[in-house]
């Protein structure tokens, strides 16, 4: 399983794509952090852990269109599958991978935290417990990008696909309040990300939203195994 | 070592295997022969565990492939038809990752180099895979599947894309490694399997249709031989002398070749070349070329693919199997 691991975490700096992930969500943190901290002499670093959500979107799919897919077209699978592991593990060594790189990027807050904290006192608290928010719902995007690499060939595909999703996701909430029936705005809340993902950028570290990020996560991964579990049998 | 039960697959409403069944024993080379989308490749691929049968099972040194998955495995080394090569890795990278993906329990950089040494792959190490020849990436191909060291070897057309020099050398290392592996060996090429294995299985539209040794596939055990035979004299007289030879039972007369020349085939019950000679030392009749027909693997192979034996031998070796 770390044989998994480390080659694909390999991969992504072997080829552009890592960098380029990384400089983007960089980039866009950094100008957030600017316009939300520096320029208004702000020490509250959660505007822009709000703001960075949908970036968040963006990147993810960026990061986990490859994972499947392009084992797929390579045949580089059959290695994976004829050698002596088992597709749970690969799954899991594929997801963490792709888990790690993201983490990579979130190391941004860090490095602003530490920029805020030459000038001011920033709440480490808030910053900690936001980055870990973000690694929590960060890691159920990641599943189901996965999920949706391993169903098709092209990562292209793959990146598109998973972006239109998560956005779809991220607008739950708007359908949310604009629909008027109330069983309907219950379930659409219990489902919404962002709504979730909020009260970590507000410092808040509810259970019951980490239970749901992690089902959410072991859910698409579960999915991906059978899909590949599958495709032995296509 | 390897046994196959009663194989079946279907492609959604298209059978792909057909009740295959084969055993092979230790340190013997199977060839597999057929034509494209016959079913070689998916055989291979539910022997190595990539694709699930819908019937039957395979066993490995006595390990069933969907009980233990994993022990089985590390049993397999496999090249697929599409040698399964991560192009981002160097050659070296590569293998190292497929070293500790098989989870194999040896020294690492010894083993590695002992496999580069033997498949002549040394010089590359350093470079990038994406960067080599399609023979070199051949090459790294049968590398990964030796890793390991083991018993058993899957190598799906593996000198597709060869040319003529790598091709007798990877095939005299098949043969090599023959003495202390089982090998499964898939090709469309007759003379390959001819040089290389001592057991033939010919398979079309995912059924069986041959299973020999290859001596008998080939016709060179079997009782009926065939002598081609140049005769300069009248054709006639020639063919009369040629069928009142003892032991001959069919005469066929393929026409004049040269001016005054005629050409036969002779079918016998036994080598009757001796006799023949001396049937026409008598008369003026001089022979000017006789040469026994070895009947090819090539003949067979069409006559069962075809479904059209094209000659008795054919039809012999088939009711033997």
């Amino acid at each position: 399983m770390s044989a998994i691991y480390r080659r694909e975490l390999g991969s992504y700096f072997t080829s552009p794509i890592g960098y380029a992930v990384l400089a983007a969500f960089m980039f866009f943190s950094g100008i957030f952090f600017y316009v939300q901290c520096l320029y208004p002499g702000s020490v509250n670093m959660s505007p822009v852990f709000q703001s960075m959500f949908f970036i968040v979107l963006f990147v993810i799919p960026l990061i986990t269109m490859r994972s499947f897919a392009d084992d797929k077209k390579n045949k580089t699978d059959q290695a994976l599958l004829t050698a002596p592991v088992s597709i749970p593990s690969v799954v899991l060594s594929k997801f963490l991978s792709s888990l790690t790189v993201f983490a990579f990027c979130l190391c941004s807050f860090i490095i602003e935290g530490i920029a805020l904290s030459f000038m001011a006192s920033p709440d480490w608290s808030v910053i900690i417990g936001n980055v870990f928010g973000m690694i929590i719902m960060g890691s159920s995007f990641v599943a189901l990008g996965i999920f949706i690499s391993s169903l098709t060939e092209s990562s292209v595909v793959a990146a598109i696909v998973s972006f239109v999703i998560n956005v779809l996701i991220s607008l739950l909430d708007s359908i949310g309040y604009t629909v008027n029936w109330d069983w309907l705005t219950k379930v659409i809340n219990v489902l919404s990300f962002q709504g979730k993902y909020n009260d970590f950028a507000l410092g808040m570290v509810s259970l019951s939203n980490v239970v749901f990020f992690i089902s959410v996560t072991c859910l698409f991964l579960f999915l991906t195994d059978r899909v590949i579990e599958k495709r032995r049998w296509a | 070592m390897i046994k196959v039960k009663n194989l079946t697959k279907y492609y959604v409403h298209e059978r792909a295997l057909d009740n295959v069944s084969f055993t092979l024993g230790e340190g013997e080379i199977l060839g597999f022969l057929g034509p494209n989308g016959a079913g070689k490749s998916t055989t291979m691929n539910i022997i190595t565990g990539y694709l699930s049968s819908d019937a039957g099972t395979v066993e490995i040194d006595g390990t069933d492939i969907l009980e233990n998955p994993s022990l089985a495995k590390k049993k397999i080394g496999y090249l697929p038809e599409i040698p399964p090569l991560y192009n981002d890795m160097t050659v070296r990278g590569y293998l190292e990752f497929m070293f500790r993906l098989k989870k194999v329990k040896k020294p690492m950089k010894e083993h590695i180099n002992s496999i580069c040494e033997l498949v002549k792959i040394s010089d590359v190490k350093e470079r990038v895979i994406k960067h080599l020849s399609k023979g070199y990436r051949q090459r790294v191909g049968l590398a990964q599947a030796l890793i390991g060291d083991p018993p058993v070897l899957i190598l799906d057309e593996p000198t597709v894309g060869l040319d003529p020099q790598q091709i007798i050398e990877i095939r005299r290392l098949i043969r090599d490694l023959g003495k202390k592996h089982t090998i499964i060996l898939s090709s469309h090429l007759l003379s390959e399997v001819q040089a290389v294995c001592d057991k033939i299985l010919i398979i079309n539209e995912g059924k069986i249709v041959a299973d020999e040794l290859k001596t008998s596939l080939t016709g060179t055990g079997s009782s009926t031989s065939k002598l081609r035979v140049v005769v300069e004299g009248r054709r006639q007289q020639v063919r009369s002398l040629l069928q009142k030879v003892d032991g001959v039972t069919k005469v066929t007369d393929l026409g004049e070749t040269e001016k005054g020349c005629c050409e036969f085939t002779v079918e016998s019950r036994r080598d009757v070349r001796r006799l023949v000679f001396r049937a026409l030392s008598k008369t003026d009749f001089s022979i000017l070329e006789m040469s026994p027909v070895e009947f090819s693997l090539e003949d067979t192979y069409l006559g069962i693919i075809t479904g059209k034996a094209g000659s008795k031998e054919v039809q012999d070796n088939v009711s033997n199997i």
